[in-house]
């Protein structure tokens, strides 16, 4: 028994082969408990466990994905009704009144309050909804027991509990927006003092507590996700799957649980304070208020308290939208590259650069709110030091995509979409980065393009990228190509058709999350814009039924997928085509490789997956592997230890 | 009736769409071709990412040249000036980035489509190229960094001892100002003091508020230095004037201030921009409820020695609210009444 290095990884392995090196060995800890054992067909299960309680991450993901897939449905539809407002500001909306009820006013106008309302939840539900549960959820779950060579997650039933806290916390928000007052309407960063005050506005009332109430549930399933992502990662990699053998996606979403972990926590802190300050009369944000005719008697708390609470989990929230969507990405590049992902240990560096740095720039949403000017200064220096392993990942994109052999799928053509709008809403952080420049930009349209760029048309991207990517692993079935090129483009140019005029309309200084903007004579343009931003997020919004239509269409009647539909590495692929439970019937393969050979000089195909020894490609060795060969059969996958020892 | 014409109409393009798939995917199956990468699409995926670079390319460049005018806001004031140049520099350096990255991005993507004979380059890493485009972007952001924080600090240096004092306090759904009167103190406040009529809860046991007054709206001097005392009544509000690059949020229980120095008049500014109505405008920035749309306060810049006049006209708001000096405590009310200019025997 030698070995080079005896690391944590190693130990683990070595315990696994004690245990008799049966099948189950690396997994059966977690492998629901009752239903396992001998081999891994679908046991008999009731259509409960199977399809509702279910514990394997494969039915747990589609879950999160098809929840996600409604919030995203309700969210876009919620943006298309102020939008309406915005863009056509003289139109009756009294067709609407079927749906909205008294929110539309005498006149067939939204009603001011139910359109902040629908600001504020379209931005609640987009942001945590779906670009964290509905990308993580689904992506998390679903990848990283078949790509790092798992039975299932660490632990199956806080897998479970994982995605019905949220689906609880979804029924707490849904229900909120049919209640008589409203739901929260104080923007989805509900900064009190508005937000803790029902008689400030009616949104603030009822709708505000449910709000209140739903993410902390929704931040309970986030912890339990979280905690269960980072532990499979680190203890059920199978034999050879070093940290430096993991594709790029799981670097990602490992990254991303450990954000979530650490930063959720506090704005449970923040919500639990405001739950205390609206409803048991502490004053944590609460001073000098005189509201309604009454002066209030609460003094000494901090409104700004609530903002550096709230950003420093917001902030680091928007890398936890980002970074999956750009895990998923690398590995859909690279594969419909036929190339290496370039710079791969780069790329983790990056990630794990941005990964900290996103602790340490909260404050950058904070220039203007009166804050210490030097607070400001140091925020400002951190911030833009981020922009520097971003501004990495783009060209390492780039040098990936040249000399490539690219096939365009669908979800390569949503990856490259993805860093287009990773670069363009990049840029435009620096701007806002900057406090000088953020004095007149901030709080304007600027912003807004800015973000949904960068965090959430990319975000975005990165998910129905992977939707696309992985749609064969997930059904069996493959999606329609040529709907996918239809929703692409649409998408494509759509989103870009409404985001980028916004870069216009904020410079000129139009405020975000107005009504109307023909009080004042400074804002009162750029009508034809606006209309044009409206008209360009229907389109958008269309397009995006034709992938709702490609999607459920395929899960019943879809073309059957291959095994390996696009020629990938990675370990998803050499599972059957419908895995079952444990998701390999027989051992989990070995790995012998890091997951991006592609297009190796002297290889028979353009892709040699993980699991192929490489006792088997002698002819596309590099010298230091062709040493490793003598390893290989050993001691049973303690080969990979050479490639550690060469670094 | 039409709901029903609508569902029917609109289960028949379902099915005709259903349909449409159905047939293309059964005839691409019998030709075999999705076995192979389909050449067809790919080429044309890949012409339209270049037609797309560049029809957008045009368009923004088109766009951002024919409107300057429109979203090129005029400037008027002196901090202003160093952070529009700020800003057009950065536009200058993320610009080129932009340009030359998307350029980049879809170029390849159109150059570099499968060809079956063809093997990608295996370019798995290359640290030279790693660090250049780590230090290379670290200095242009140091660059940028360093001017940022020069200008940053400058504008939130402290206010000369010189400035004119102004209070601007936003509340649902106006702003109110309130300016220091004759003796240039502005009078204390306390928010439970506040009522109907004394908008502020101006301490009036508090000398330096008596001659205090309160316009219906905001009057500032050209080229003077101004200092904004920011309060907020109930709920965050955020001033934001837009012509002098102005803006910080208003927070209850926290006053915040920013000062500047206006540089242009309302008069030069109308002749500059040739619009007879032009007016100085400060709106809300922050989300504060229903009416945040409509929180205008109108602001006036006048020649140094009309602003000095347009002061020296303004009565105190003690005199325009006689009424309240009952609620003054006994052994003020006379001081009160000297200070606000109201003859004793009004009493």
């Amino acid at each position: 028994m030698q070995v080079y290095h005896w690391t944590k990884n190693n130990r683990f392995r070595k315990q696994q082969q004690k245990e008799d090196d049966t099948i189950m060995a690396t997994a059966d800890i977690h492998v629901a408990e009752g239903t396992h054992h001998e081999d891994h067909h679908d046991h008999e299960q009731s259509f409960v466990t199977k399809y509702i309680f279910s514990q394997d991450h494969k039915t747990i993901a589609k879950q999160f994905l098809i929840t996600g897939i409604f919030w995203a449905l309700m969210g876009g539809m919620m943006s298309l009704v102020f939008r309406l407002q915005l863009g056509f500001p003289e139109a009756s909306l009294e067709w609407l009144r079927p749906f909205f009820g008294d929110w539309i006013t005498e006149s067939g106008k939204l009603d001011p309050e139910f359109y902040l309302a629908m600001v504020t939840m379209h931005g609640t539900i987009m942001v945590f909804f779906v670009l964290t549960a509905g990308l993580s959820g689904t992506f998390s779950n679903f990848l990283i027991p078949l790509q790092i060579g798992a039975r299932d997650m660490a632990s199956g039933f806080m897998n479970m509990l994982s995605y019905w806290f949220f689906f609880l916390s979804s029924v707490v928000m849904f229900i909120s927006l049919f209640i008589e007052t409203g739901p929260a309407s104080g923007g989805w960063v509900i900064y009190p003092p508005l937000s803790a005050l029902p008689q400030a506005m009616s949104g603030s009332g009822l709708g505000m507590t449910m709000w209140l109430i739903a993410m902390v549930f929704f931040i309970v399933s986030t912890m339990l996700g979280g905690i269960n992502y980072i532990t499979t990662i680190i203890n059920l990699r199978t034999r050879g799957m070093s940290f430096t053998r993991l594709p790029l996606t799981i670097w990602a979403f490992f990254l991303t649980a450990i954000i979530g972990v650490l930063s959720f926590p506090v704005l449970v802190a923040a919500v639990l304070l405001l739950i205390f300050d609206r409803s048991f009369g502490t004053s944590f944000y609460l001073s000098d208020i005189y509201i309604g005719g009454e002066a209030l008697p609460n003094s000494g708390g901090s409104p700004i308290l609530f903002q550096h609470l709230f950003w420093f989990l917001g902030h680091p929230e928007v890398y936890i939208v980002i970074l999956p969507a750009l895990g998923i990405t690398s590995e859909i590049i690279s594969t419909n590259s036929r190339k290496p992902i370039f710079g791969y240990r780069a790329m983790i560096g990056s990630l794990m650069g941005i990964a900290i740095l996103s602790f340490v720039v909260w404050a950058h949403h904070m220039f203007v709110t009166g804050m210490n000017p030097f607070l400001g200064s140091v925020f400002m220096l951190l911030t833009l030091i981020i922009a520097v392993p971003s501004a990495v990942k783009v060209f390492n994109y780039l040098t990936t995509l040249w000399k490539g052999n690219i096939i365009y799928t669908p979800g390569m053509l949503f990856s490259i979409g993805l860093v287009s709008f990773f670069i363009t809403g990049g840029v435009t952080g620096i701007f806002l980065g900057n406090a000088a420049l953020d004095i007149q930009l901030h709080d304007t349209y600027f912003v807004v393009a800015h973000f949904h760029i960068v965090m959430g048309s990319a975000a975005f991207f990165g998910m129905v990228a992977g939707v696309y990517h992985w749609f064969p692993k997930m059904f069996g079935r493959m999606m329609d190509a040529r709907l996918g090129y239809i929703h692409f483009w649409m998408s494509f140019v759509g989103i870009y058709s409404v985001f980028f005029p916004m870069h216009y309309i904020g410079i000129a200084g139009f405020p975000r999350r107005y009504y109307s903007f023909t009080n004042f004579d400074a804002f009162n343009s750029y009508t034809d814009l606006n209309a044009l931003i409206t008209i360009a997020s229907f389109i958008t919004m269309v397009a995006q039924f034709v992938f709702l239509f490609n999607f459920f269409y395929s899960i019943f009647r879809g073309r059957k997928a291959p095994q390996n539909p696009w020629n990938s590495n990675t370990l998803e692929w050499t599972a059957p085509i419908h895995p079952g439970h444990g998701n390999w019937p027989g051992e989990i393969p070995t790995v012998y490789r890091w997951p991006y050979d592609y297009s190796k000089p002297g290889a028979k195909e353009d892709f040699i997956p993980q699991n192929i020894p490489f006792s088997e490609t002698p002819e596309s060795n590099l010298p230091s592997e062709t040493e490793s060969i003598k390893l290989e059969g050993l001691d049973n996958g303690d080969a990979i230890i050479v490639d550690d020892a060469k670094e | 009736m039409t709901n029903l014409v609508l569902i029917v109409g609109g289960i028949l393009v379902l099915t005709v769409i259903i349909a449409l798939v159905r047939v293309s995917s059964l005839v691409s199956v019998a030709r075999k071709e999705r076995t192979k990468v389909d050449r067809g699409s790919n080429r044309i995926n890949g012409a339209l990412l270049l037609i797309f670079l560049i029809v957008s390319g045009l368009v923004t460049i088109w766009y951002s040249t024919a409107t300057f005018e429109t979203y090129n806001l005029p400037l008027a004031s002196e901090h202003g000036a160093v952070t529009d140049r700020l800003f057009w520099i950065t536009v200058a350096v993320t610009g080129f980035i932009f340009i030359l990255t998307n350029i980049l991005l879809f170029y390849f993507s159109f150059r570099y489509q499968y060809k079956a004979e063809k093997r990608a380059y295996f370019f798995p890493d290359n640290n030279k190229l790693e660090i250049i485009w780590t230090i290379v972007p670290a200095i242009v952001l140091t660059l940028l960094v360093f001017s940022g924080l020069r200008a940053w600090n400058d504008i939130t240096a402290k206010a000369p001892n010189d400035s004119e004092v102004i209070e601007v306090m936003g509340y649902q759904f106006a702003w109110a100002t309130r300016y220091p009167g004759k003796d240039d103190k502005l009078g204390d406040y306390n928010y439970r003091l506040i009522d109907a009529e004394n908008l502020f809860g101006v301490d009036f046991s508090d000398r330096n508020a008596h001659d205090d007054f309160i316009p219906r709206e905001l009057h500032l001097p050209k080229g003077k230095p101004v200092l904004f005392k920011i309060r907020a009544r109930d709920v965050l509000h955020s001033v934001f004037a837009p012509h002098f690059r102005l803006k910080m949020d208003a927070v209850p229980g926290m006053p915040t201030q920013f000062w500047f120095v206006p540089t242009k008049t309302t008069q030069e500014m109308r002749v500059e921009t040739g619009n007879e109505d032009f007016n100085y405008e400060i709106a809300c920035t922050e989300i504060c409820g229903k009416g945040h749309f409509s929180m205008r306060l109108l602001v006036i810049v006048d020649e140094p020695e009309d602003y000095e006049k347009w002061k020296a006209e303004q009565q105190p708001w003690l005199a325009k609210n006689p009424g309240y000096i009952s609620k003054i405590p006994e052994e003020m009310r006379e001081l009160a009444m000297i200070n606000a200019g109201i003859s004793l025997d009004e009493k």
